[in-house]
């Protein structure tokens, strides 16, 4: 009975998806240096995760590549569009589940032509997507989804990720935690329950075990993805006294849970620590209570650094949107910005257009610059990127929310060596040296 | 004993949440037939206009305390614009099909909804977050719960009361009691049935709104957040009977209870206990526990 919206939703969509008109194919287009780079972008524009994640995502697409196009991006994106091709941005919208995914996918490259996706901000539909993308042979970056299973469960030749995985986040996140809480023994957990919940967690928890062995878990709770209610969860955490609540709540779920609990005193003697913080400290900066550990999925936000690159990329999106970007949009600059220094170096300085292949191989093992500093690509055999990961603590000032005792932790230091798999690797984690 | 204690309070807290919802979605089945896929949607109709009506309510410098009332209000006007709009220019040509038809054009409702939703308010999410702690909180035990919780579960005690008394002891009721057993037969002996049907689908509707509007104050209100929402009506409905207002209060308190306790206990088992409470009513009971024996016609 509860399953006829789902089923009935899954066969509109593939009737809609049937009707709709063939598009001009690719074949009939102008020769490749003339012809605009089509460029798939795929983030969430409606449902609950477009407000706070695909939304700003999208907005720092179409104001980078706008700038890009003009040819007005500073050193080293001075060349406009990619080696002087015009981007043209094909959005598609995120939502819908993995399976209307893959279709928009297959649809994207095949009937739409696009030269390559950015996208996927959902990890199901990230581990989802990678086979296809491999299967169609399709330069995929994927810009924003966290799961580090992606390429440590299998090795791709079209797939990369431009931001660093979730692993870093809660490797930093029990680093930070056992450096500015040393009486911190007793530990909760709220988290989503799917890949990117469950990962989380376990992640944390593993680090937390690693680094202050004895720690107790008093509860960990897993409610349904935008279940939205947290009441009885919020009372199981607040029943275990624990020191510190976990979370890697995103989006509507993030507010809800900070809504829910401020209020009943719930994080007062307990310290949150909200590895995606950073989404909600935009909106919500009054009631997140201080001490709260806010992380950013990498040096972004607030927490990015003063460089020529982030001064341009700030000021060009709030130009445009009045706020400024928060971590999703910077993990889409990363993502272009990547795929454009890939294209020009596989370029070499010729006027023609490079191969799929030679942009592939030139962004495989890449290091470039972005707003948030230099991404290596430094795992999955040179498919995915590891970046430095910043936490710190919400203080609110004057009503204005600023951060404290911010720490800084270097890629090496919060992400696996190449060829050891996250899971295995949290665990041997030790303290930093005093 | 203060697991326990916890326990009642976070189900029961959980229960007049769902009640809220499921009241007007087993209402609307029962007397019209019509299994409502747009009913999330008006759920979220009634959190937007909240968060709207009341955010406005507060900007203008009214005193905080009326935002109560604005909740309400906003409820109320959902109810008695769409409701009447939805059931007069689109739900009145379908009667008489059948109810798979039916599900369709509601299915087709909500996807219109949803994205009137989104040309009106667009994708970014409101808070309207003030009438939540407005009251204060209540300690119980280790435990506080903000006293906005208890005016839910007085709300969701006051609509169920409200319902049967207006079903059992007004004469509006005894016609709709008529309508629900034999629609033709009441037609045949004067009752105005298409009026009846305006009322039911006006008030169903409210109540769905009631249900957003007293949830937007704990929740960013976002696009789609009626569509989990759905969900778990349709499994307390299940649960109770389809159309029955009682079976819906008690598939409530079920489920409520029995997520409440598996949060607490047993956190693993929390996805799954709404199902297990449903799997295991309608393995006794397959048409749920309150539905009434149906007339035959001959």
């Amino acid at each position: 009975m509860t399953r006829t919206p789902r089923s009935l939703a899954v066969s509109i969509v593939a009737l809609s998806l049937s009707l709709a008109a063939p598009r001009p194919a690719a074949a009939q287009a102008p020769p490749a240096e003339a012809r605009p780079f089509r460029l798939g972008v795929v983030t969430f524009l409606s449902g609950a995760a477009a407000g706070p994640f695909g939304v700003p995502a999208r907005n720092a697409a179409e104001v980078l590549v706008e700038a890009l196009n003009a040819g007005k991006g500073p050193a080293p994106y001075a060349a406009r569009g990619l080696g002087g091709r015009p981007i043209e941005l094909v959005f598609i919208d995120e939502a819908g589940g993995t399976t209307k995914q893959v279709s928009e996918f297959r649809d994207l490259v095949q009937r739409q032509g696009v030269d390559a996706v950015v996208g996927y901000i959902s990890s199901g539909d990230c581990l989802a997507v990678a086979p296809v993308a491999e299967e169609l042979k399709r330069l995929t970056i994927f810009f924003d989804c966290g799961t580090p299973r992606i390429f440590e469960d299998a090795s791709y030749r079209y797939v990369f990720r431009t931001s660093g995985h979730s692993t870093m986040d809660n490797a930093a996140a029990a680093l930070y935690v056992t450096e500015l809480l040393p009486n911190a023994r007793k530990i909760a957990g709220i988290n989503q329950n799917y890949a990117w919940g469950q990962d989380s967690w376990s992640d944390f928890s593993a680090a937390m075990t690693a680094l202050r062995p004895g720690v107790e878990v008093t509860t960990s709770q897993m409610p349904k993805l935008l279940a939205g209610q947290y009441g009885a969860e919020i009372s199981a955490i607040m029943a275990g006294r624990p020191d510190v609540v976990h979370s890697s709540f995103w989006g509507g779920d993030l507010d809800a849970f900070v809504l829910q609990a401020v209020p009943r005193g719930a994080l007062r003697r307990t310290t949150a620590v909200l590895t995606c913080g950073e989404t909600a400290t935009h909106k919500l900066a009054g009631q997140i209570p201080d001490g709260t550990i806010i992380g950013a999925r990498g040096p972004h936000g607030e927490y990015a650094p003063d460089n020529a690159l982030n001064r341009w990329f700030r000021a060009s999106y709030q130009d445009r949107f009045v706020l400024t970007p928060n971590y999703p949009a910077y993990h889409m600059a990363q993502a272009i910005l990547g795929l454009k220094a890939a294209y020009e170096k596989a370029q070499a300085g010729r006027a023609a257009a490079p191969s799929q292949d030679e942009v592939l191989a030139s962004l495989t093992g890449l290091t470039f610059a972005t707003p948030s500093g230099d991404i290596r690509m430094a795992l999955g055999k040179g498919h995915q990127a590891v970046e430095g990961t910043v936490y710190g603590m919400a203080k609110t000032v004057g009503g204005k929310l600023t951060f404290v005792n911010v720490r800084r932790y270097p890629a090496e230091r919060v992400n696996p060596p190449e060829g050891v798999k996250s899971a295995d690797w949290i665990r041997t984690l030790t303290a930093s040296p005093r | 004993m203060s697991t326990l204690a916890a326990v009642l309070a976070d189900g029961m807290i959980y229960a007049a949440w769902l009640f809220l919802i499921a009241a007007g979605l087993t209402m609307i089945y029962g007397v019209m037939r019509i299994l409502n896929m747009a009913h999330g949607s008006l759920y979220t109709l009634g959190a937007y206009t909240a968060a709207s009506l009341v955010g406005a309510w507060l900007r203008g410098g009214h005193p905080p305390l009326g935002s109560f009332l604005v909740l309400g209000a906003a409820a109320l006007l959902v109810g008695l614009v769409v409701g009447p709009i939805v059931e007069r220019g689109l739900l009145r040509f379908t009667y008489g099909r059948d109810e798979v038809v039916l599900v369709l054009v509601t299915y087709a409702l909500f996807l219109i909804l949803e994205d009137l939703v989104k040309l009106v308010w667009g994708v970014e999410s409101y808070y309207v977050t003030e009438p939540y702690g407005l009251l204060g909180t209540v300690d119980l035990g280790p435990l506080t719960y903000p006293i906005y919780s208890g005016l839910v579960v007085l709300a969701a005690i006051a609509v169920g009361l409200a319902l049967r008394w207006g079903i059992e002891r007004t004469r509006a009721g005894k016609l709709l009691v008529a309508v629900i057993h034999d629609r033709e037969v009441s037609a045949a002996l004067g009752i105005d049935v298409s009026r009846v049907f305006l009322v039911t689908f006006t008030v169903g509707t409210t109540l769905a709104a009631l249900g957003g509007a007293l949830t937007a104050p704990t929740v960013a209100v976002v696009p789609g957040m009626g569509v989990e929402v759905i969900v778990l009506a349709f499994a307390v409905v299940v649960i109770g009977g389809l159309g029955s207002v009682p079976g819906a209060a008690l598939g409530a308190v079920l489920v409520g209870l029995v997520r409440s306790a598996a949060v607490h206990l047993l956190p693993q088992l929390e996805l799954f206990s709404i199902y297990l409470v449903m799997a295991l009513v309608l393995a006794v009971r397959p048409r749920g526990l309150f539905v009434a024996a149906e007339a035959r016609k001959i």
